[in-house]
């Protein structure tokens, strides 16, 4: 198992936010975490990040326990988080971006190998290089993000609503790098709101209300599942 | 009035500008990065000056060879903010920042005084004295001298924050601290940097005054105002920006107290801030 949570509560000062929320992910596994606004989804891959910080439960990645390590820390153990809303450096290049993506000192030995690679993938940053990161659409913006996450030589990948205010044509390419991502053996845990876009695509998936998982399984037995139409359509 | 007064009122308040800019660059810098204002640049100016006299007076190092000594001790001294106050304060309310550095001006300023007195004290014949004469344009030595190397400090800092990989970072974190954490860089570190470069700025410029500038425990006030001034009409956050408005502050008011009236020299400044309030709020060179 790569990432396991194990039964965490988050709380904001004294307001709790998250209830004994467990997920794990495997190698090379693609899971989705759902449900609607506000039901902490965010709040999980932010506690995974250390960006919020969990009460009881722990965290371990790769069978070592990183529930105290510092966020910073993260990205070297092999997770990368692309945060809600892109969050890509407004006032730096593609490049400048890119670059930071890969900090921690093995991810800079390979730093040309991942921008060849990256490249590759996102054939538009490399003509874009030099551009300011904010003179560019938002789909581009997104693509430079979870490149700049890829940068860093993840495990696991973590991406907040990836497909937000994203056109049908880029969605579409998007879901194509996220399979080419996971064929490669990195796993990819991701947030989203659309049900079925999600479960097409992911492996797993968990669905979360006010804080606390009302069911997970595979896709396919999620799909059509009444219990998840009823978390998004209300009772 | 003749073009010879005017030239030497230019020559002067560019050299005043100068010095200026790498005051205000040390604030903006520290701005950019954390968004907290330090009210106590002054005094920290203050500092570096006395940090110089003292050298000289208990050493006999002249100025111009203890500015490396003070430019650490500043940034050892913004390392020490940061540490024992800054940090503390990251996440409180604006007031709450402005109050600690505030208080921090009005304790620096106080331990200064009694520490020192409030006397006026100067380097009694420095290396760099005498002055120049270009056709009929004087230029004090120590002036000229100081004024180049904050020039010369004021470009290494640029190059240093646009070229460097460390400052690639300091770039990073003061655009989305967040963003950059989760990337490996961590912000602590990086404002702890921030605050040593901020300040080995004011040492520069602090240490080059010793030269030629009356050094007692106010002497910080008008430079940190001017300084406030500076980053507003250059633009929050720019440092570029800071080299031009450090420039047209030296010029407004070396041109406008010879033209106008010297004894209203600092109103023509803050006029210019007043106007940069109300006609263009982003400055210069503002992002925001």
């Amino acid at each position: 198992m790569l990432l396991d949570v194990k039964n965490i509560d988050v709380l904001y000062d004294d307001f709790q936010v998250i209830w004994d929320v467990s997920i794990n992910v495997n190698k090379a596994e693609m899971v989705a975490l759902l449900g609607p606004n506000g039901s902490g989804k965010s709040t999980i891959l932010n506690t995974i990040s250390n960006l919020a910080h969990h009460k009881n439960g722990s965290i371990h990645f790769e069978n070592d326990l990183i529930s105290e390590i510092p966020t910073y820390k993260r990205t070297e153990l092999g997770i990368s988080h692309v945060l809600e809303r892109r969050r890509v450096f407004p006032h730096l290049s593609v490049m400048q971006n890119l670059l930071l993506g890969a900090w921690h000192p093995k991810a800079k030995e390979q730093l040309d190998i991942s921008l060849s690679k990256i490249y590759k993938i996102f054939p538009k940053l490399e003509a874009r290089s030099n551009q300011l990161a904010r003179t560019m659409s938002g789909g581009e913006q997104q693509m430079l993000a979870i490149a700049r996450g890829m940068m860093g030589l993840p495990k696991l990948l973590m991406v907040d609503e990836p497909f937000l205010g994203l056109s049908p044509m880029v969605m579409k390419d998007l879901i194509k790098i996220f399979k080419n991502i996971v064929s490669e053996g990195i796993s990819i845990l991701f947030v989203e709101q659309n049900v079925r876009l999600a479960l097409s695509m992911a492996d797993r998936g968990y669905v979360l209300e006010s804080g606390r998982l009302v069911i997970h399984g595979k896709s396919e037995d999620l799909i059509d599942n009444e219990k998840v139409t009823k978390v998004f359509l209300g009772s | 009035m003749t073009s010879e007064i005017i030239l030497q009122a230019i020559v002067t308040g560019l050299m005043m500008g100068l010095i200026y800019a790498l005051i205000a660059a040390g604030l903006s810098l520290i701005f950019g990065l954390m968004e907290i204002v330090n009210f106590a640049h002054g005094e920290h100016l203050m500092l570096s000056m006395f940090s110089s006299f003292w050298l000289w007076s208990l050493f006999g190092l002249d100025p111009i060879f203890s500015i490396p000594i003070t430019i650490l001790l500043m940034a050892f001294c913004g390392i020490i903010t940061h540490y024992f106050l800054i940090r503390y304060i990251l996440k409180a309310k604006m007031l709450i920042q402005i109050c600690a550095t505030f208080g921090l001006s009005i304790f620096i300023r106080s331990i200064a005084q009694l520490l020192w007195t409030p006397d006026f004290r100067n380097v009694d014949k420095p290396l760099l004295e005498g002055r120049l004469e270009i056709g009929s344009v004087f230029i004090g030595q120590p002036q000229l001298i100081a004024s180049l190397v904050c020039l010369v400090a004021f470009i290494g800092l640029y190059l240093f924050v646009t070229k460097t990989e460390t400052g690639l970072a300091l770039q990073a974190t003061a655009q989305d601290r967040h963003a950059a954490e989760i990337l490996g860089i961590p912000s602590n570190k990086m404002f702890a940097i921030g605050w040593a470069i901020g300040l080995g700025c004011v040492g520069v410029a602090g240490g080059m005054m010793a030269n030629y500038f009356f050094i007692f425990t106010d002497v910080g006030i008008n430079f940190a105002l001017f300084a406030f001034v500076a980053v507003a009409l250059g633009g929050f956050g720019s440092i570029i920006g800071c080299l031009y408005a450090g420039v047209i502050i030296g010029l407004v008011e070396s041109l406008g107290g010879l033209l106008i009236d010297p004894s209203f020299k600092l109103l023509y400044v803050f006029a210019i801030y007043l106007l940069v309030v109300i006609y263009r709020p982003q400055g210069l060179f503002g992002r925001y």
